[in-house]
């Protein structure tokens, strides 16, 4: 398309694109697609607003982003779906999350569904009996120490009162917390809703239920961490040999006895910021920890993330062990870099995905010396593309206000500030920690790169055939449309079954899958050698 | 040990459904309505229905789904969606350009009483449908039936939008295939192209969900029952519909509308139901059955009394849709097989009639068990008491597989983890032929597995 140094301004495709749209769903659509004028400075862009009926949208539910992402990833507890059956059924063991118990007896509920399966007359009568007797029923069967319920759309509207339910349950039970999710498949405008309204429930009934803390110097929790392909175990491998101890992940090879204890830990890391970052801030003000931005997706990103941790702890034996480490892990790494390097270098890529994979993953396309021409999120909101300091200018629309905002204190006993204001200043001022804060993603993306939020299937199409990258990342439901255009699609939800792609042997894994899939010689078996309107067969017919 | 907290007794649940062997209505309208030309189905519902079903139709087919829906918000959900019903109809037809919009509810729309009718009636008034395109439509509440009654509803919806009622009966069957594969279809389409009748078939979804590699995204494949063909249904001399509950109900609305009369045949999966199926083309369409038919049918009962040994008494358990089960629980009874645990989460009456008919003298202890509760944790929890040598039904079945060591055949919906159902059919002598290879395939591989030493067989 272009050399790799400047890339084209998009403006006049853009306009192209819009007028195919009717006039309103142009206008709309306009301000959700803007081009990078200069490099650290992200344009406005509209996001996390409704999506327009009928234009083929990437995103799903709130449903989803509270169940199927958040609490889907933790074995121990029985999560139950109020509601008709299918939305149980499709959040079923769909999204990867891998998890690996203690021992071969210990809890895991991830393999099962479990499910109300409302019928029509619990639509008309209401499906509150049903639902306390399907918990009954779990508790009954498998004595777990806890059971969540999750709202499906016809709940809210026939207003169920899973909340009093799980309240009376759980006192019944006397050793299982039993706690619900008004999570509505209609709540918000995406999954971004779901993902909140999990924050919230997670942290009042569960964070700090536990106060024994675990033994360790440097403890910390990972937020935003869901352990696709074993991206969390990769993880662990590198924090526990750097003589960290995590004391949780939310909620990658997660436990809810985990989640209970987690304000015992003295650092919180954000991996994906949009999913998370409600818990860290509510954590920072009812227990006082800080919070630091980490990725771990790239290598040089991880060791960048670690040396925050060695800072933050200002430990000079963490930080010389963390060093050690990082050089005891990169000469691997540099070794397959420098071998796949010379046949991925100057080749493009276009990310449409979550909340903050289309952001780190430009981390791995980088090191490859491949460029991200496009990219943008399906869930997320100005602050993940504009950075965090633009929160205070975003208006609340009334899909956003109606999810609820926790008020949150500081805990009468437990909160500790594990720094103080000045250290915490010292540290941003000597290590240039930035505490609290996220830069975008539009931040950190080239002069005329094409940002798109909620990208439609119309909008793909096109900005594939503008582009024509070597690589475009999405979802599932992306997938083969795009590939039967002759274009890889790297799925970043499930990695195409494949990964781990966190950390360092992740980038290994990530390099390698990259070159496969931008070197495979596959699409050129396409066009049969009898279809001579094809440039390519035609030359060489015409040479011999 | 996946499954770890299954436990072995069995205890009676009246509200926990746990690892469904079902899905939502919504999902079959959108597989069902995939199988007309040039059509996209549109979800009225909340987003997150629309991105499930169109994740689980994309990873069962290894194919481009595309589907829209109504993105209901809380406000829509308290004032009704017919705003975002009508705005979508304008943005598909504007940007999308299908022939048909075919629409289907889902629990949301259904529950706060959206009425489509009106709400497209509304659409067309007000311009919004352009001239010579149409918005078809069904109900799809997903608090009834399961997966299997919205595919029957979409087939109901195609029939009350297309077929016209005709004085002049023109010299075609319609076949209206029940919930099968791609694969299946085609192979329905071949056996009657063989029998030599003139037919429509709907819907059809090979060509669509099967399509080739082409170096191009065709927003609507070639494949799928066109409009005019669609319109024709009507003047039809017969229908056959394959498959009760998938299909029953949209030969009875063209009854009603067109005076189109039914026979309700099994869908032609082993000898038998393919035999009823192939005499019944016989019948209506005036022709005799040709040789090379008789010929194919030959060399499945060939397989058969070739390989009878390592069929005999074998133990299975199987699990899905009712109309898949009944003909298969059948064929496994001809090879003289014992299918044991059968288990549906679709509801109805019949199906438990149907499979106490077919398996009373030959298995008479066998347990059957559809609608509510009857999952796949109660089906594991039979296999626990009393194993079986071989699971047949949907992906999901792995974890069964995995942890009870059984050999493990994949059919029916979701497959997520192989390929091979949109390609090669089950239906018809060489889906029975299919079969019996996979089945064969599967006892041999576990014999091989298992045999000391001293008693490996190189011949089989």
């Amino acid at each position: 398309m272009t050399d790799k140094k400047t890339l084209p301004n998009p403006e006049e495709f853009k306009k192209e694109i819009l007028e195919k749209y009717p006039t309103k769903v142009a206008r709309k659509r306009s301000k959700a697609m803007v081009t990078v004028g200069s490099e650290g400075d992200a344009p406005v862009i509209q996001a996390n607003v409704r999506t327009v009926p009928g234009i083929i949208t990437q995103r799903g539910c709130s449903y989803a982003g509270c169940k199927g992402v958040v609490l889907g990833p933790t074995r121990d507890i029985i999560n139950i779906t109020h509601g008709p059956i299918g939305c149980g059924f499709y959040s079923w063991l769909t999204r990867r999350n891998q998890t690996k118990p203690e021992t071969e007896e210990a809890e895991n509920f991830m393999a099962y569904c479990f499910s109300t399966d409302m019928q029509e007359e619990n639509i008309v009568f209401g499906g509150e009996k049903k639902l306390r007797q399907a918990i009954q029923e779990a508790y009954d069967m498998f004595h777990p120490k806890a059971i969540s319920v999750f709202a499906t759309c016809p709940v809210g509207l026939i207003g169920d009162d899973i909340h009093a339910i799980s309240r009376e349950m759980k006192e019944k039970f006397g050793d299982c917390n039993v706690f619900a999710f008004s999570c509505e498949g209609y709540k918000g405008v995406s999954q971004s809703a779901g993902h909140h309204i999990a924050n919230n429930q997670i942290f009042k009934h569960v964070v700090g239920n536990d106060d024994t803390s675990l033994e360790g110097e440097f403890k910390i929790n990972m937020l935003g961490e869901y352990n696709i392909g074993g991206d969390a175990f990769e993880i662990e491998r590198i924090l526990d040999k750097c003589g960290i101890t995590l004391v949780s992940t939310f909620s990658g090879n997660s436990s809810i006895d985990h989640f209970a204890r987690s304000h015992t830990a003295d650092l919180n890391l954000v991996m994906c910021h949009r999913s998370i970052n409600y818990m860290a801030d509510m954590m920072e003000t009812k227990f006082g920890i800080p919070w630091l931005k980490v990725n771990f997706i790239g290598a040089e990103a991880t060791a960048k993330s670690l040396r925050k941790i060695g800072d933050y702890f200002e430990d000079k034996k963490l930080s010389k062990k963390i060093e050690e480490v990082i050089a005891e892990e990169m000469p691997e790494v540099e070794k397959e870099i420098s071998a796949i390097r010379p046949n991925t270098e100057g080749k493009l890529a276009m990310l449409f995905v979550g909340g903050s994979r289309a952001h780190h993953y430009q981390e791995l396309f980088s090191e490859l010396g491949m460029e991200t021409v496009s990219a943008g999120y399906e869930f997320g909101h100005r602050d993940d593309y504009e950075g965090r300091e633009v929160l205070p200018s975003i208006k609340l629309d009334a899909d956003t206000r109606n999810i609820e905002e926790l008020k949150v204190e500081k805990d009468p006993e437990r909160y500790n500030p594990r720094k103080t204001e000045k250290q915490l200043a010292k540290l941003e001022k000597e290590k240039g920690l930035e505490f609290s804060t996220y830069h975008g993603m539009s931040q950190e993306m080239k002069k005329n790169a094409m940002v798109i939020d909620d990208i439609t299937q119309w909008e793909t199409e096109k900005w594939i055939e503008y582009y024509k990258p070597d690589v475009f990342c999405a979802g599932i439901k992306e997938k083969y449309a795009v590939q039967k255009m002759g274009v890889p699609l790297k799925q970043l939800h499930s990695y195409d079954y494949g990964g781990p792609y966190a950390g360092f042997k992740g980038a290994i894994n990530f390099y390698k899958d990259i070159e496969r899939i931008t070197n495979t010689k596959v699409w050129s078996l396409i066009t049969p050698p009898w279809d001579y309107t094809n440039g390519l067969t035609a030359d060489l017919v015409s040479n011999g | 040990m996946l499954l770890r907290h299954t436990l072995k007794e069995e205890v009676k649940r009246e509200a926990l459904t746990i690892n469904p062997a079902k899905t939502c209505q919504p999902v079959g309208a959108m597989y069902a309505a995939l199988g007309i030309h040039s059509c996209l189905p549109h979800s009225h519902g909340s987003q997150g229905c629309c991105a499930y079903h169109r994740s689980a139709l994309t990873r069962h087919y290894k194919e481009p789904v595309m589907a829209a829906t109504s993105s209901f918000t809380e406000g829509s959900s308290v004032f009704g969606g017919q705003s975002n019903l009508i705005q979508a109809i304008n943005n598909i037809f504007t940007v999308y350009e299908p022939e048909v919009i075919a629409v289907h509810t889902t629990c949301l729309s259904e529950t706060i009483g959206d009425d489509v009718d009106q709400i497209v009636a509304k659409a067309k008034d007000d311009g919004k449908i352009p001239e010579g395109k149409f918005v078809i439509h069904a109900s799809t509440p997903s608090y009834q039936g399961s997966h299997v009654t919205g595919y029957a509803n979409m087939l109901k919806g195609i029939v009350k939008g297309f077929a016209q009622p005709s004085d002049v009966p023109r010299d075609q069957l319609n076949v209206i295939t029940g919930w099968v594969e791609p694969s299946d279809m085609r192979e329905i389409k071949r056996l009657c192209h063989m029998m030599g009748v003139k037919f429509v078939m709907f819907p059809d979804t090979s060509d669509v969900l099967d399509a080739p590699q082409t170096g191009k995204h065709q927003m609507y494949p070639d494949g799928g029952t066109t409009i005019p063909e669609l319109q024709s249904t009507g003047a039809s001399s017969h229908s056959l519909a394959l498959g009760e509950w998938s299909s029953l109900e949209a030969a009875k609305e063209l009854d009603r509308k067109c005076k189109v009369a039914y026979d309700v045949l099994e869908i032609p999966i082993g000898i038998k139901a393919t035999d009823r199926f192939v005499s019944s083309l016989s019948k209506h369409g005036n022709v005799d059955v040709p040789k090379m038919i008789t010929t194919e049918r030959g060399r499945v009962v060939d397989i058969i009394t070739d390989m009878q040994q390592y069929l005999w008494g074998k133990k299975v358990a199987l699990w899905g849709d009712p109309d898949i089960l009944v003909p298969l629980v059948e064929f496994l009874v001809d090879l003289e097989m014992k299918p044991t645990y059968i288990v549906s989460g679709t509801p109805g009456k019949k199906f438990k009639q149907k499979m106490e008919a077919i398996l009373k003298d030959a298995v008479p202890d066998a347990k059957v068990a559809n609608g509510p509760q009857a999952d796949m944790y109660l089906m594991h929890q039979w296999i626990k008491n009393e194993p079986v040598d071989l699971l047949i039904g949907n992906t999901y079945g792995k974890y069964i597989a995995r942890d009870e060591d059984i050999p493990f055949m994949r059919l029916g919906f979701p497959i997520l983890d192989r390929i091979g159902h949109s390609y090669f059919p089950t239906v018809g002598y060489s889906g029975a032929m299919r079969l019996l290879e996979k089945m064969l395939g599967l006892f041999m591989d576990r014999q091989d597995r298992d045999a000391p030493e001293e008693s490996f067989e190189l011949v089989m």
